[in-house]
């Protein structure tokens, strides 16, 4: 059970793959069109209920309880080892790699 | 009665939003059958440079560092004909608060919205301008919703933009997240209806206006530390408003011409509105995707009449592939101990072509730069689009195919620009704008030969060619 109170990030669709604007190329046509938002639940409920949160800006939103506490887990990415050699081409182009 | 907020009603509804939440009535400026009075529209801003400088000054923007890179000029004169190779210089616009030139239109913005009386802003983006908004907001004591196109079908989200996310919500802005499509547009109506805020859109005149002080600090700085005018300054290029507010802003300050090269990264053969392309792409903006339709029909964008008109200033175009930029952000890295986004050095890349080319006592400003980090690195990046399937490897970038390779060049000397046709571009600007039009008056040839930056007798060739009269 998630407490009243809690920061929490919901879902909806906002439009169903039928209703969704002309002239999209196929692949986007076949896929809803969706929402997220982040918010202040208003009451306790479970993940997957439909809830009510309070955003940053005080709107009331509605949507499917989707992330209890959702934090940003973005990163530097996995070892690109074409960098290195991009430093190697580079200090060897400006002065044979003396540097 | 209940408000009809269905997807055809709010879309039904669009100019009485829009002129509700930018407080401009820009049926005031129209002129003609086809034009409007855009040096007019602009000048009612009532901000004029010297205000604008002050405005940032308070707020956190401005008075960014130009830097010359030594290195970076000397690694281009290794692979230069003897005498050629001109000094590179970037307008080092990482150390505007929010971290890019994006702060310079966010600030007169938000600004506005102050003095308009607005409780908050809302931006629709998915690059830096959503930090810009956020961060000046949160200086006025303004609310600030921003709108993203974020995530696939698939719910994955592009690093970048969720990084943005993270910068947005840290200044206190509420974000808003979308799946991949332009109805982006109806959400962002929708919430400019409800909330009664100001649309901080990038394209008003006040998100350009607040540019032009970067071009006269460029001229400026490059005066004090050459002794010279720039003989040519590289501009990233997207929806146009950083390339016409930094023409704009040079045009008032040097007291001559200064040529400007729009670049952006060629994205040729992937779809903007594509669920499947979103994800294949390594840059967000400052791409052919926003730069060839903004060029070619800057009205495209989401205010009636763009105050970002690059054609009007752009001299050259210019496309560089995306193993360039990556390629040059790491050397720019290693060479100058300098660590930016990939977005913003793709005029950086050019610049490194460009210079080539030019004369070793001549100069070259890049006149910005964005900040990086988690999601924006260049590793983050290709990492990314590696795990999406992308092929990476080393060869002539010349061979990349956006959304399958992303080609590094194997020899620095296989950094170079495409050259695109500007005339073809003016062309297809006028068959834009005539389009629903048989006949169009004297005042709109003006217009658009304006429009264009082109003679009049260019525009009457055209206007024949595709079959539209004139008053003489």
């Amino acid at each position: 059970m998630v407490k009243k109170g809690t920061w929490v990030r919901i879902h909806r669709i906002l439009l169903a793959p039928g209703e969704r604007a002309e002239n999209l190329p196929e692949d986007t046509r076949k896929v809803p069109f969706e929402l997220w938002v982040k918010g202040f639940l208003t009451a306790e409920a479970e993940i997957g209920q439909n809830v009510e949160i309070i955003t940053k800006t005080g709107r009331s939103e509605q949507g499917t309880l989707e992330t209890v506490e959702p934090s940003y887990r973005h990163d530097f990415g996995a070892y690109v080892p074409e960098l290195q050699e991009i430093d190697r081409i580079v200090l060897t182009t400006l002065d044979g790699g003396r540097r | 009665m209940k408000r009809d907020d269905s997807y055809a009603a709010v879309l039904a509804r669009r100019n009485e939003i829009m002129k509700a939440s930018v407080g401009i009535d820009y049926s005031r400026y129209e002129t003609g059958v086809i034009g409007f009075d855009y040096e007019r529209l602009m000048a009612d801003t009532g901000y004029d440079l010297a205000r604008i400088r002050a405005i940032q000054k308070q707020h956190g923007v401005g008075s960014t560092p130009l830097k010359e890179l030594p290195n970076v000029t000397a690694l281009v004169r290794r692979i230069a004909a003897p005498g050629k190779g001109a000094r590179i210089f970037i307008k080092d616009e990482a150390w505007n608060d929010s971290g890019s030139f994006k702060a310079r239109r966010a600030s007169i913005a938000c600004h506005r919205a102050k003095d308009l009386g607005f409780a908050g802003v809302i931006a629709a983006t998915s690059g830096n301008y959503g930090a810009a908004v956020a961060s000046q907001a949160a200086k006025y004591g303004l609310k600030c919703i921003v709108v993203q196109e974020c995530y696939d079908g698939r719910g994955v989200g592009q690093p970048e933009i969720i990084e943005k996310a993270r910068a947005c919500e840290a200044y206190g802005a509420e974000v808003v997240q979308l799946s991949v499509g332009p109805e982006l547009f109806y959400t962002f109506l929708s919430l400019l209806e409800t909330t009664g805020y100001f649309n901080a859109s990038l394209y008003t005149p006040f998100g350009v206006a607040g540019v032009e002080t970067l071009g006269a600090e460029l001229v400026e700085d490059c005066l004090a530390a050459t002794g010279r005018l720039p003989d040519c300054v590289v501009v990233t290029n997207a929806g146009g408003g950083n390339l016409t507010g930094t023409a704009r802003g040079m045009l008032k300050t040097a007291g001559a011409h200064v040529p400007v090269v729009a670049a952006s990264v060629n994205l040729k053969g992937l779809h903007m509105a594509s669920d499947r392309d979103f994800n294949r792409k390594s840059f967000t903006t400052g791409h052919t995707g926003f730069g060839m339709p903004f060029m070619t029909n800057p009205d495209r964008s989401d205010v009636p009449r763009s105050a970002a008109r690059p054609l009007r200033y752009a001299d050259r175009y210019v496309t560089v592939n995306q193993g360039e930029v990556f390629f040059v952000t790491e050397a720019l890295t290693i060479l100058e101990g300098i660590e930016r986004g990939p977005a913003g050095n793709v005029s950086l890349a050019a610049a490194v072509a460009l210079a080539r080319d030019m004369d070793e006592d001549q100069v070259i400003v890049v006149q910005e730069t964005e900040y990086t980090g988690a999601g924006k690195h260049h590793q983050a990046q290709l990492s990314f689009a590696r795990s999406r399937g992308i092929e990476i490897r080393f060869g002539n970038p010349e061979t990349e195919v956006p959304g399958q390779s992303i080609i590094l060049p194997e020899r620095v000397d296989l950094i170079r620009v495409v050259e695109l046709d500007l005339d073809k571009i003016r062309l297809s600007l006028i068959k834009n704008q005539v389009k629903d039009h048989k006949r169009i008056e004297r005042s709109d040839v003006a217009y658009l030969a304006a429009e264009t930056n082109a003679p009049e007798a260019f525009v009457h060739r055209a206007l024949a060619d595709l079959g539209v009269a004139w008053e003489e």
